[in-house]
């Protein structure tokens, strides 16, 4: 067994007076697929937030590839650097063309020549299928478009670890499978991911493990086919009843 | 054939209600041209308040009668698509006609008619008009202030490299592209800052020196606005990055310099930086007084212009921020590459309005003594020999003005269009 690439011992945060992760768990071991599922406002997305700090968590710790999350800006932005992240809204650039939403960060925070940041995108544009849009605008593409796009940018930092924050839930329904299919490619060629979703049909093909998480903890947490067949508690079984 | 029926005119009859409500229309148009450019009525039969009246009147009905919706006729249409949807629209088009034409004739002959140019003293000046002679005669100062005739040149040059310099951006190749930023942000102050220094203001190179006293008219129009205009801005973005700062420190002096600065009139910045500012530096100390009023204008817009651009930050949704963050982009990567481009476009609008207002503000430079246009203008207004000019002279200001700040105007609509993006 080697290290884990992400361990969270004992994490609480609170917004204000309220308490969203409570003495939460987690480790995660290189190339390993977590789907996090659960109620909407369970805290899911916090944590995998926290995870690049995006947000703060006020006790316990995070360490992120041997490296523990701090108030150190500067370490921050290199572990940020090595986890890409995949938001509910895309949130892609839209002063900046495709390409140029996928070249920035190579460019300016890996100091990678433009040429070849450049070479590294089309070939990621490629692998999500969207290479002849290189040059328009995320105003013009379509949301499952403009979401592998989104997916391309954050592989162009050649990440250790992808986060996905609900991805397909902003999508329309027939635009929800070309975005799995890009996920379920990026699973097979051995990313290390954590998924917040509700698709259980990709948590099925391709997720490692399961968390289901309620009220800010973490409920259950089991292999997939086990979490599947034989939910432990009453709560993940209610769960999973209205959603399968 | 239909029946006519002039309370709902229709499309059978269309030539006859056509010719009809054009006739009358014509008709009233006549009789106010006529009145207003002949002093003759037609209806002058007519009992005084009709005769008044009447060419409204009439004029509605006319515009009734042509009211005929899809009437193959492009131009009928189009008329009565933008002038004549209802009666009401009617009214109010043929009111803004009407007045059109009332004030044509006097606009025309204080402005051209009965205008005089000739000559060069105030006894040229015989007809009823605008007395343009005044303007001619005092054309060099209101243009350069008190600065020496024989050495205006100087002037004219520094103007034109400046202007032919700021086209540069229409001519470099892709690659040299990526410097016009720079290029424009800060060689080109710089060498304007040297030309004005060496060219106008003299003193080296065998040129005579002028003092900034002498400076004036439109020229220190321009060369106040355009220090004011570069100087704001960056000043302005850094203050309203300060104010949403994380720091303490930084945030709280920011708030208190824009709150400052928003709080006080302009005149008495501008009285302090003459009068107070000097009392605070040591004795040998010296300091132009053009250049302290430049700093205290600039200081005053950047103010507003932070408040403009933190509109623009606090419209950007919140995922920029965590998408630029979540790729290992620091504050400043951020900020440069993803939110102020994104936010200073759609503060073009502020920013103009800002711009516009430190433009029209220069004349207010005239409480530390130093006479732009207007300021000249005023001068020249009590100047015994030329009494009771003040309307040319502030008509020409206005004229003026409007050109420069139209211009600016427009510019920045065009702004708007190139770097519009869809969301």
């Amino acid at each position: 067994m080697s290290d884990p690439i992400i361990k969270i011992e004992g994490m609480n945060k609170w917004f204000g007076d309220f308490q969203v992760l409570k003495d939460v768990n987690l480790s995660v071991e290189k190339n390993k697929k977590i789907v996090v599922c659960g109620p909407s406002g369970s805290g899911k997305s916090t944590l995998i937030r926290c995870i690049n700090r995006l947000e703060e968590h006020q006790k316990g710790s995070i360490i992120v590839d041997g490296k523990e999350l701090s108030e150190n800006t500067k370490d921050i932005e290199k572990i940020r650097a090595e986890v890409g992240m995949v938001f509910q809204q895309f949130n892609l650039f839209p002063h900046l063309s495709i390409l140029d939403n996928c070249t920035l960060a190579p460019i300016w925070v890996k100091k990678m020549p433009k040429k070849e940041a450049e070479e590294l995108a089309m070939k990621q544009l490629k692998q999500v299928q969207i290479v002849d849009q290189a040059n328009k605008f995320p105003g013009q593409l379509s949301g499952g478009q403009q979401q592998r796009c989104a997916i391309a940018r954050a592989l162009c930092m050649e990440p250790k670890i992808m986060l996905f924050d609900e991805p397909t839930s902003a999508l329309d329904p027939e635009m929800i499978k070309e975005v799995l299919d890009a996920m379920v490619n990026l699973a097979k060629a051995g990313m290390t991911m954590i998924v917040v979703t509700h698709e259980m049909g990709f948590a099925k093909e391709v997720a490692d493990e399961v968390i289901f998480m309620d009220e800010g903890m973490i409920v259950e947490k089991a292999e997939t086919k086990e979490f599947f067949a034989n939910p432990k508690s009453d709560r993940t079984k209610l769960f999973l009843s209205q959603i399968l | 054939m239909k029946k006519l029926n002039f309370l709902k005119p229709d499309i059978d009859n269309l030539n006859i209600y056509l010719y009809s409500g054009a006739s009358l229309i014509f008709l009233a148009i006549l009789d106010v041209f006529l009145g207003s450019f002949f002093k003759i009525s037609i209806f002058s039969f007519l009992p005084n308040f009709l005769s008044f009246l009447f060419p409204l009147i009439i004029g509605t009905i006319g515009l009734h009668l042509i009211r005929i919706e899809f009437s193959g006729v492009k131009n009928l249409d189009l008329i009565n698509e933008n002038f004549n949807t209802n009666n009401f629209n009617a009214i109010l088009s043929l009111l803004i006609i009407f007045i059109i034409i009332k004030v044509t004739p006097e606009t025309l002959s204080w402005f051209i008619l009965d205008a005089n140019i000739s000559g060069d003293t105030k006894e040229a000046c015989t007809g009823s008009g605008a007395c343009w002679t005044y303007i001619k005669v005092w054309m060099r100062r209101f243009m350069y202030g008190m600065y020496p005739n024989e050495l205006q040149w100087r002037v004219n040059v520094a103007f034109l490299i400046l202007i032919a310099l700021a086209f540069v951006g229409y001519l470099p190749s892709e690659k040299l592209k990526k410097f016009l930023t720079l290029y424009y942000v800060i060689i080109y102050p710089i060498i304007a800052f040297i030309l004005i220094y060496y060219l106008i203001s003299g003193g080296a190179f065998g040129l005579e020196w002028v003092e900034t006293g002498a400076w004036g008219g439109l020229s220190l129009t321009f060369i106040v606005s355009f220090f004011c205009l570069i100087f704001c801005f960056p000043v302005g973005m850094f203050l309203a990055l300060g104010r949403r700062s994380q720091l303490p420190t930084l945030k709280y002096i920011s708030i208190g310099f824009i709150e400052f600065w928003r709080g006080v009139p302009l005149i008495t910045v501008l009285f302090m930086s003459s009068v107070m500012f000097p009392m605070f530096l040591p004795e040998d100390f010296f300091m132009d007084k053009l250049v302290r009023v430049i700093i205290a204008i600039s200081l005053f817009e950047a103010a507003y212009v932070a408040e403009v651009i933190r509109g623009g930050l606090q419209a950007l949704p919140k995922g920029q921020y965590d998408a630029a963050k979540s790729l290992g982009m620091g504050y400043w990567k951020m900020h440069i590459f993803v939110i102020l481009p994104q936010a200073l476009k759609l503060v073009i609008p502020g920013i103009a309005n800002t711009f516009l207002a430190l433009v029209k503000d220069t004349p207010l430079i005239f409480v530390v003594g130093l006479l732009e246009i207007t300021g000249m203008l005023g001068l020249a207004k009590t100047n015994p020999k030329w009494l009771g000019f003040a309307m040319e002279g502030y008509v020409f200001a206005a004229i003026i003005f409007w050109i420069i700040c139209y211009a600016m105007s427009k510019y920045s609509y065009n702004l708007e269009l190139k770097y519009k993006t869809e969301r």
